[in-house]
């Protein structure tokens, strides 16, 4: 990769770990050796793996070249759809750092772990009141494991009213983790239709739920960023027949102050802290999903539950009808740590964030209709979503534009989501944009509709200006590299 | 407030261009009905200075070093961090991103990535690793759902010396499968028992861990041995994959699929999570792995480059029929990782390896001269048994009011162990501090 001396420093080349080294390097500085050695049986002993050795130096200049490559929302705008990439508060690192959280083991006596005990009992409070919902278990690591406990404890509620169903409706916007998550618990997706209006109809629930039906998995606002208008009347329908609502909470960053999720008829709803309460996202995680229940579904919630006993909270497994556990420990802790610091630094003021998140949407919305097709021209929510088919005659795709996006220094949005758009571009600026780097997106946008019609070949060849051109995606799949 | 940049101005500006009139108009779409009846009932926003003393104040009811000396493993380990690891894994670059999703953007994410699949597919001795999923525990209900996939048949054989919350994990994840978990007894020796598995027909996988939850090095090769007879796959799972830098590796003894949590490899234990769900398997079963992946390709101008691939097998294409449902992963953690393996080299991570294994053995041999007792006679590496007995609960007691957590008791999972407990010695514990916990339970 090294084209001749100093590219590394010049070009922004760098090899791969093994590309380095020397043995007998070493970048770790490791404990001092106390205590004899002990022989080990000869007849477990392995070779060892073939790792580098590198000096600390190596490792130090290697993830930081690495990581100037990457853009993240520190670098600029990432307004990628349904994915609520907000600014991540530094002092909330700072907090999940600290050694009381950082240096625990999950296993301590309770006595000697209350600090993180109340932290989630409170944060659990939190959520309950942010989103109306009555309990919360912070367990799932992620949103599609916070899915598939939501899915589980629709499945307890039936068996305990010994009920067997064996379907799920799910409408045609879900994100995919939606029919993954109920697969796993055996339910077959039956999918339905978004009306042109893109949102849900009753008629169109009324027709499908029946008492072979589990319930419904919504997302509100959908990933149109529309509200479901109709979501009280879905969930009498849904309710009427024994079934339950599952609410996808990944768009909760549009709703905070404003919509009581429990009000809406939702029995079961996640959460994604990483999206709505700012955790960092890790480029792919780690997460936090958790799930919260209307009242009595309280029972099935995954144990261990952080309760309060005579003025000290302990860890309790006295919930016989719970699905289980979902994660080794308790959850993705640090990530607690950072919604937690997240709420009480804005308070009520959750509520202006949804707010902006909205505003910001509907501006760039607005100021963009008619360089792009409006795939649903209706008032949304924190999300907008357009689509490349005013661009096609010019045989230029979504993927050409945000191709060329990236030139303009901005990450794309999320693209050819949701499927019920043809060449979908969802954008979701967030709250934490202003206005000055909206309107700069905005014009970045409009230049590439210009550039669509009059110079298409250079979003076609685009980006230029990354680290890489456009990369060969279909050997990549053909004969898969995947180690070195 | 400091994380919402609009002024007013900005605000009536952006309301006129989008033709409504106030804040709460933008939500006319959510009927009434939906609506809150009442505020946010939530504290007043705390500064940065009031917010610090708050959470700081929780941090300050732990029992963490170096005020207490802790013994426990059992899936979470005091090991030491590098700086240089942690410095690195604050560049926001990394931490700020997400799934790579335009490669030409992401270079970073997707290089760091593809070099962690690559260490730990050497590490574990298999042919191919994924992006990470969640945890240990995850990871071996994944490998589970995946062997059952490949074989088409729907029985599985766990080991009873698995963690015991990976156990419970998989029976949540199979609860509503109709999949069938066998669980198997273990010997005297502290080593899975495999001679049930004679008994036991149509198998999809046959799970072992190694070292076990009792600190045992298992025979990975009998099982691999026993689960060929059976044309079942062998899953070995794994909570210390640190013990990889002196063990023959997974892959080297026959498993089919290796997987196991990697919160070792860098990352701080976190009261448990977030940790690393590592997952590697052979590449003759790359279609039926969960998770992400990244590969290696080039681009226009023939350069090398990294793309996620294989995305068929996800959910985001393949919807119900996807081999699971994981979306959001790990892979910050996977990133550190990385950087740990990188920095430990094959040569500092078998020195440190030696010296978890060599400062645990010294502490079991002062708990022997004392009189312990060591139950289980399989070698281990860094966590091991004593049967102190059942009136030990009082020096528990008083060992933890001096600072010391001297280790797990096993009853609650094992109610056959009672007076057992498991202890755990990393490289971080010194000479000093086991001297001073074996005259302190001496005493």
């Amino acid at each position: 990769m090294t084209r001749f001396p100093g590219a590394t420093g010049l070009v922004l080349n760098e090899p791969l770990l093994w590309e380095k080294g020397k043995q007998g390097r070493s970048g770790m500085s490791i404990p001092p050796r106390d205590v004899d050695r002990s022989p080990f049986p000869e007849e477990l002993l392995g070779t060892p793996p073939e790792f580098p050795d590198l000096s600390e130096v190596d490792v130090v200049r290697h993830y930081t070249r690495l990581s100037q490559w990457n853009f993240g929302v520190d670098t600029g705008m990432y307004p990628l759809g349904s994915c609520t990439m907000k600014y991540n508060p530094k002092i909330n690192e700072k907090l999940a750092g600290l050694p009381g959280f950082s240096k625990a083991h999950p296993l301590l006596p309770h006595h000697l772990c209350q600090g993180a005990l109340a932290l989630m009992f409170e944060l659990e409070r939190l959520l309950a009141e942010v989103t109306g919902m009555h309990a919360v278990s912070l367990q799932p690591a992620a949103g599609a494991q916070g899915e598939l406990a939501g899915m589980l404890i629709i499945h307890a509620y039936h068996k305990s009213r010994n009920s067997q169903r064996s379907k799920i409706i799910v409408p045609d916007t879900a994100h995919g983790t939606n029919p993954a998550s109920a697969a796993i618990c055996g339910y077959r997706p039956v999918k339905v239709k978004s009306n042109e209006q893109g949102v849900l109809t009753p008629e169109s629930i009324a027709a499908l739920m029946d008492e072979e039906t589990a319930g419904i998995m919504v997302t509100n606002p959908n990933t149109l960023g529309l509200f479901e208008e109709h979501i009280s009347e879905i969930g009498r329908i849904v309710h009427e027949k024994g079934g339950l609502v599952y609410c996808d909470g990944a768009n909760m960053n549009a709703l905070m102050g404003i919509v009581d999720m429990g009000k809406t008829g939702v029995d079961v709803l996640h959460l994604n802290l990483h999206k709505t309460f700012s955790g960092p996202h890790g480029g792919g995680g780690p997460g936090s999903g958790p799930v919260c229940v209307r009242k009595d579904l309280e029972r099935f919630l995954p144990v261990p539950r952080v309760v309060e006993q005579e003025g000290q909270y302990v860890l309790s497994e006295q919930f016989p009808e719970t699905i289980g556990k979902v994660h080794a420990f308790y959850g993705s802790f640090g990530v607690l740590v950072r919604a937690y610091s997240y709420i009480l630094s804005m308070g009520p003021e959750l509520k202006r964030a949804s707010q902006l998140a909205v505003l910001n949407a509907n501006y760039i919305k607005e100021r963009l209709r008619g360089a792009f097709h409006l795939a649903y021209d209706r008032p949304c929510m924190h999300e907008c979503v357009f689509s490349d088919k005013l661009q096609r005659a010019h045989k230029v795709t979504t993927l050409d534009m945000v191709k060329r996006l990236m030139d303009y220094g901005f990450h794309p949005p999320t693209i050819y989501f949701p499927l019920v758009v043809e060449g979908a571009i969802m954008i979701e600026p967030t709250e934490t944009e202003s206005k000055e780097n909206i309107d700069l997106f905005i014009e970045a946008m409009k230049a590439v509709a210009e550039e669509a019609v009059q110079n298409p070949e250079l979003l076609r060849s685009a980006p230029t200006r990354c680290k890489v051109r456009r990369l060969d995606e279909t050997s990549a799949a053909r004969s898969p590299c995947l180690t070195g | 407030m400091r994380y919402l940049p609009h002024t007013e101005e900005d605000v009536t500006t952006m309301l006129q261009a989008t033709g409504v009139e106030s804040l709460d108009d933008l939500f006319a779409t959510a009927p009434d009905s939906c609506r809150r009846e009442r505020g946010l009932n939530l504290p007043e926003p705390l500064g940065e200075f009031e917010l610090c003393e708050r959470v700081g104040s929780l941090a300050g009811r732990m029992g963490v070093s170096p005020e207490y000396t802790v013994y426990l493993g059992a899936g979470s380990y005091e090991h030491f961090i590098p700086a240089s690891v942690s410095y690195l894994l604050g560049r926001s670059e990394f931490s700020t991103s997400y799934t790579p999703y335009q490669p030409e953007m992401s270079q970073g994410t997707l290089q760091a990535i593809y070099e962690y699949q690559t260490l730990v597919a050497r590490l574990l001795g298999m042919d191919v690793a994924n992006a990470s999923v969640y945890d240990g525990a995850s990871a071996l209900a994944e490998a589970l759902s995946m062997a059952v996939r490949i074989t088409k048949r729907d029985k599985v054989a766990v080991s009873n010396l698995i963690h015991p919350a990976y156990r419970r994990v998989v029976q949540t994840y199979f609860e509503t499968t109709g999949h069938e978990v066998a669980q198997l007894p273990y010997l005297s020796n502290g080593r899975t028992d495999l001679s049930e598995l004679d008994r036991l027909e149509g198998l999809a996988a046959l799970a072992v861990q190694s070292p076990n939850f009792l600190g045992c090095i298992e025979d990975v090769q009998a099982a691999a041995d026993v689960a060929r007879r059976k044309q079942a796959l062998l899953v070995v799972t794994f909570s210390e994959p640190l013990a990889y830098g002196l063990l023959k590796s997974p892959g080297s003894q026959g498993a089919d699929i290796a997987c196991g949590e990697g919160q070792s490899l860098g990352l701080p234990q976190s009261f448990g999570g977030p940790g690393l769900g590592m997952f590697a398997g052979k590449m003759e079963h790359v279609r039926n792995l969960p998770g992400r992946l990244v590969g290696q390709t080039t681009d226009k101008d023939g350069n090398r480059g990294f793309v996620l691939t294989l995305a068929t097998r996800e959910q985001h294409i393949r919807r119900e029929k996807a081999t699971s449902n994981i979306c959001t992963n790990n892979s910050l953690c996977a990133v550190a990782a990385a950087m740990y393996m990188a920095s430990l080299g094959a040569t500092g991570l078998r020195e440190v390896a030696a010296l978890n294994r060599d400062k645990a053995e010294y502490l079991k041999r002062r708990l022997i001269e004392t009189g312990a007792e060591i139950p289980f006679e399989a070698p281990t590496f860094n966590e091991f048994v004593v049967k102190f007995g059942d009136d030990f609960s009082a020096t528990y007691e008083r060992l933890l009011n001096k600072g010391i957590v001297p280790g797990l008791h096993l009853a609650s999972h094992y109610p056959e162990l009672t007076g057992h407990y498991l202890l755990c010695v990393t490289e971080v514990r010194t000479k000093a501090q086991m001297d001073t916990l074996v005259k302190e339970i001496s005493s």
